[in-house]
């Protein structure tokens, strides 16, 4: 497609979805699977700044907390209350696990908005991990809390007894659909986002709508930041109703 | 602009695919409207229900998003 573009001389220079694309930092050899990409570099950056704000920023334990503290304060509570409104007290042991998601999703989901950024969420692969791993922890957690108890989940008793087999198909469909839901959601909201904002930056080469161009980029890139924020909260907010169905399966 | 008739009918799937993203519009417009219409007649209640709206949002928008993946899928990879 972007040769086609630039043959025609016309078209846009760059391609929209080009900024996904994943390089080697070093060189330009073949990339294995222990090769360093941009990827590893802004996953390892996310992780830094979790690093710095949650680590080196509530150093202190101050009584009256300085700014970045108040932050991580505030980020850790928010979770929290979350994870316990939704899964109740018995989902808390799981809490150090949803809030290692929703740190690394939402500062990658940050960083990736700083312009030239690569942002390592708008790839399956990645969110993909991240689904199934929490799909798979979910799954074997509620085999071992409820043993075959957990099956209750498919067999919805609150229907009259027809149509059990009919809600039980789709619900084991609905249950098998999870990971693909979670990922796609989160890997196609930032790529979208990210590619919209693209292509309005591609219209400000055209000299009549460049002003309109750079406004719209302006107001996605708002709406952007939003979406990073809502979108790191929804993967999590999820996994909690996940865990909440494999700790309490019965309908 | 030299392609075959498979890249011509790829690329007509794709915008196709595209009209399903209207749906979830309609859906997340439809969830966030009812919520709202629900928080102004019990404002109190409504700050307890902030969650199941954006798991609500989550679900409708899973769709649009889908088909923004097959278009992609239809442009790029097949």
């Amino acid at each position: 497609m972007s040769d086609d573009a630039k043959a025609e001389g016309g078209g846009l220079e760059f391609h929209p979805m080009d900024q996904f694309i994943i390089e080697p930092l070093f060189g330009n050899g073949p990339i294995a699977w222990y090769t360093p990409t941009n990827t590893t570099l802004w996953m390892g950056l996310a992780i830094v700044c979790v690093f710095l704000m949650f680590v080196m920023g509530t150093k202190g334990r101050a009584i009256i907390p300085s700014r970045s503290q108040s932050v991580a304060e505030l980020g850790y509570g928010f979770i929290y209350k979350m994870v316990e409104d939704i899964t109740g007290k018995d989902g808390l042991k799981y809490f150090p696990y949803i809030m290692t998601l929703f740190l690394f999703i939402v500062f990658s989901n940050f960083l990736g908005l700083v312009p030239t950024a690569f942002t390592p969420t708008s790839h399956i692969a990645v969110t993909g991990v991240m689904a199934l791993g929490v799909f798979f922890a979910v799954t074997i957690l509620g085999f071992v809390k409820n043993g075959f108890g957990f099956l209750s989940l498919f067999w919805v008793s609150a229907a009259p007894l027809p149509i059990r087999p009919v809600l039980a198909l789709i619900e084991i469909i609905s249950y098998f659909a999870r990971p693909i839901s979670h990922s796609i959601r989160l890997a196609g909201n930032m790529m979208a986002g990210h590619a919209v904002i693209k292509v309005f930056a591609g219209f400000a080469a055209i000299l009549a709508i460049s002003p309109l161009s750079i406004l719209a980029v302006t107001a996605m890139y708002g709406l952007e930041v939003l979406v990073s924020f809502i979108q790191a909260y929804v993967f999590t907010i999820l996994t909690c109703v996940y865990l909440k169905d494999a700790l309490h399966p019965h309908h | 602009m030299e392609g075959d008739i498979v890249q011509m009918g790829a690329l007509i799937g794709a915008g196709l695919a595209c009209t399903g993203m209207g749906g979830a519009a309609i859906g997340v417009g439809n969830v966030v409207g009812n919520y709202l219409s629900g928080a102004l007649r019990n404002p109190s209640a409504a700050a307890g229900q902030t969650a199941t709206l954006f798991i609500g949002i989550a679900f409708a928008e899973a769709l649009g998003i889908f088909s923004f993946l097959v278009a992609l899928l239809l442009m790029f990879a097949v």
